[in-house]
């Protein structure tokens, strides 16, 4: 449905203080129906990957690389005029973003700003929008839709302004929809029932859902595959149970050991020691070598491609895949 | 003066109302005040952590807010130490706030963007007379002494926490408020953050009052654990017993609602419906009835407050719930 290829967003940053290459070499697909789990911590270059699909990232200081291929439906997104790229943004695929409190317009309804992409490209009269309106906000389970509609954003709260932003991106019935850390400002009881919406809405809707996280939960019981992100490189890729139940590269393995778990006793938790580089410099060798327990002088002097670990579907960017032993004497 | 048995700080039916202001330019009539915090109760022993969990708007931070007299309660008290914390003034209420500090939860907006990290930790050491170091303050929240020379917008999220950390740390506190430290940062920085406050609680024997909206981070810090539910506390237990038979249904469904890392985990998950109401506007009876998931939910939960009351044979697990005898499975 969706292919990315060689994906490379990079930024020049003020100052000449060199080119940060935020998105290096992403490839994936996403299939119809499926959830695809995109999940890194910040600064792993999920969001700007995300941005990239629907050409949001600002030019400058952004560009995308030519060599980069955005294929929707047969048709590079990338290369499409700037018309014909409008018709399917926010049309055929739809964006839901982190803050529903900033990315509302506050001085108009919400039923105006749910209506209004079904006025731009199904070119529905005003009246059938708000009808349509009415209906979306019915779909995501605001109560009283009726009166809802004419209400402006600051009136809601947190979880109905996401279902609001949930119910804009669905207007127009997408085929693809991106939800950039959907429930990340939310409660957990609100992150609860709007990820439920979202897999029911999927189901009602059957479309494919490209969910970006930084909360290997939230992938654990939404998604049916995941692509884990380091420094701009894809590290891993599998489907949801295997990933959990055997990750292969040091980065998944951390991530997954360092999420708060309410069925273990209180103990440490497992950090990764350090932090993401900075994107204008990324390590040498394999990028995650200086956070991994595992590096040997392999790692630091040559950069690992993504290696089929034996399973169907699952790779990883790690030498270790080559020597599985090494990882049994760190244990 | 602490022992064993007097604990450090004690909240005796803490209340926080604010005046909602009249409609019609002021002339209007009066709306019901905004019952933030509605008689809260709980005691901290020396040394120890109270989990503090509830979803915006439970009056969670006001309670921590309000214990620190960075807002004046309503009524109700606070002693630390054994003194009352809303009888003191002037200097004696200074030295009061030396030791009892508080970690916001945002890092980016709780430093001021124009002082350097070393001018931001050095102001309440001269505030206090204190012959503490810059350098040996960094080197101890993990952060290279360097750093002493940064802005705020020249660090990361977590290392910014790690300042916050150091800042509260500075004047050499016993009881800290730390208000959801760790919900800003990333699954792996949340985990450094939460082992370095539990390390530096054992080295300085420092206090907590820790405030979060989940219980999984709660688990890995707290010893005891209160569920806060407009503005009242629900359930209060040793952490084990809480999360081993929750006896609330609403700490039933939090607990439900954390989302796992387990692709299989089977578990029934209990998804509440609707919002927290407004708390100008406190339902009748059980405030959460209107949510409550209980088969047994029935018309007394609609007319009778629960009162806050020890399960029988669980020596110091409470729960306010009609049926806490008979808790929700799941």
């Amino acid at each position: 449905m969706l292919r990315v290829r060689d994906l490379k967003t990079y930024f020049v940053t003020e100052h000449g203080r060199g080119t940060a290459r935020a998105v290096d070499e992403v490839s994936f697909d996403l299939y119809p129906g499926e959830t695809l789990g995109i999940v890194g911590e910040s600064g792993c270059g999920k969001t700007v990957t995300s941005l990239s699909i629907l050409r949001l990232v600002p030019e400058p200081p952004g560009h995308i690389l030519p060599g980069s291929l955005i294929e929707f439906e047969g048709r590079n997104l990338l290369a499409l005029p700037a018309p014909e790229l409008r018709a399917v943004r926010g049309n055929q695929i739809a964006m839901i973003f982190q803050e529903p409190m900033t990315s509302l317009n506050p001085v108009f309804t919400v039923g105006d700003q749910i209506g209004e992409a079904a006025i731009i490209h199904q070119h529905l009269s005003r009246k059938a929008a708000r009808a349509r309106a009415i209906e979306m906000l019915k779909l995501v389970g605001i109560p009283d839709p009726e009166e809802r509609v004419d209400d402006y954003p600051h009136q809601l709260s947190g979880g109905m302004r996401q279902r609001v932003m949930i119910a804009m991106a669905l207007v127009c019935h997408p085929k693809v929809l991106i939800a950039d850390e959907p429930t990340t400002a939310l409660d957990v009881t609100i992150q609860a029932q709007i990820l439920e919406l979202l897999d029911r809405l999927q189901q009602e809707l059957g479309m494919a859902v490209l969910l970006i996280t930084h909360d290997l939960g939230v992938v654990a019981g939404h998604a049916d595959r995941v692509v884990v992100m380091y420094a701009g490189r894809v590290v891993e890729t599998a489907e949801t149970t295997e990933l959990f139940e055997r990750p292969t590269h040091p980065y998944t393995e951390g991530l997954l050991a360092a999420v708060p778990r309410i069925d273990a006793p209180r103990a440490r938790l497992h950090a990764i020691p350090g932090q993401v580089p900075a994107a204008t410099a990324w390590p040498v060798g394999c990028r995650f070598h200086p956070r991994c327990p595992y590096a040997w002088d392999k790692c630091v002097a040559q950069e690992p491609p993504l290696l089929e670990t034996g399973v169907a579907g699952h790779t990883a960017r790690c030498w270790l895949v080559t020597e599985p032993q090494r990882r049994q004497a760190k244990r | 003066m602490t022992s064993a048995a007097q604990p450090l700080v004690e909240v005796r039916d803490l209340v926080k109302h604010y005046a909602a202001e009249r409609g019609w330019f002021g002339l209007g009539r009066p709306r019901p005040p905004v019952r933030a915090v509605d008689g809260v109760s709980f005691a901290i022993g020396g040394g120890s952590t109270l989990g503090l969990v509830g979803e915006s708007g439970s009056g969670k931070t006001t309670v921590g807010r309000t214990m620190l007299r960075l807002q004046e309660p309503t009524s109700g008290k606070v002693f630390f130490e054994g003194s009352d914390v809303f009888a003191l003034d002037g200097g004696r209420l200074r030295g009061l706030r030396r030791r009892m500090q508080i970690v916001f939860q945002d890092p980016y907006s709780s430093l001021n963007p124009r002082m350097t990290v070393g001018e931001t930790l050095r102001e309440p050491l001269q505030i206090h007379h204190l012959s503490g170091e810059v350098s040996s303050l960094l080197e101890e929240v993990g952060l290279d002494p360097a750093f002493a020379k940064c802005y705020p917008h020249e660090l990361s999220g977590g290392q910014r926490q790690r300042v916050g950390i150091a800042r509260a740390l500075s004047v050499e506190p016993r009881f800290v408020v730390c208000d959801e430290p760790v919900s800003a940062l990333d699954v792996s920085v949340q985990a450094q953050v939460l082992n370095l406050l539990a390390d530096l609680q054992s080295r300085r024997r420092l206090t907590y009052l820790f405030i979060a909206h989940d219980l999984a981070v709660v688990r890995h810090i707290a010893d005891t654990v209160a569920v806060m539910y407009l503005g009242k506390i629900v359930e209060r237990a040793p952490a084990a017993d809480i999360y081993a038979l929750p006896r609330h249904p609403y700490t039933r469904a939090l607990l439900s609602a954390v989302p796992e890392p387990d692709p299989r985990a089977t578990k029934r998950r209990i998804v509440l419906s609707g919002d927290i109401p407004s708390p100008s506007h406190p339902p009748s009876g059980c405030p959460f009835h209107p949510r409550c998931p209980h088969p047994k939910k029935n018309e007394r939960c609609r007319t009778e407050v629960p009162p806050l009351r020890e399960v029988p044979l669980q020596s110091g697990h409470l729960a306010a719930c009609h049926f806490a005898e008979e808790p929700m499975k799941g």
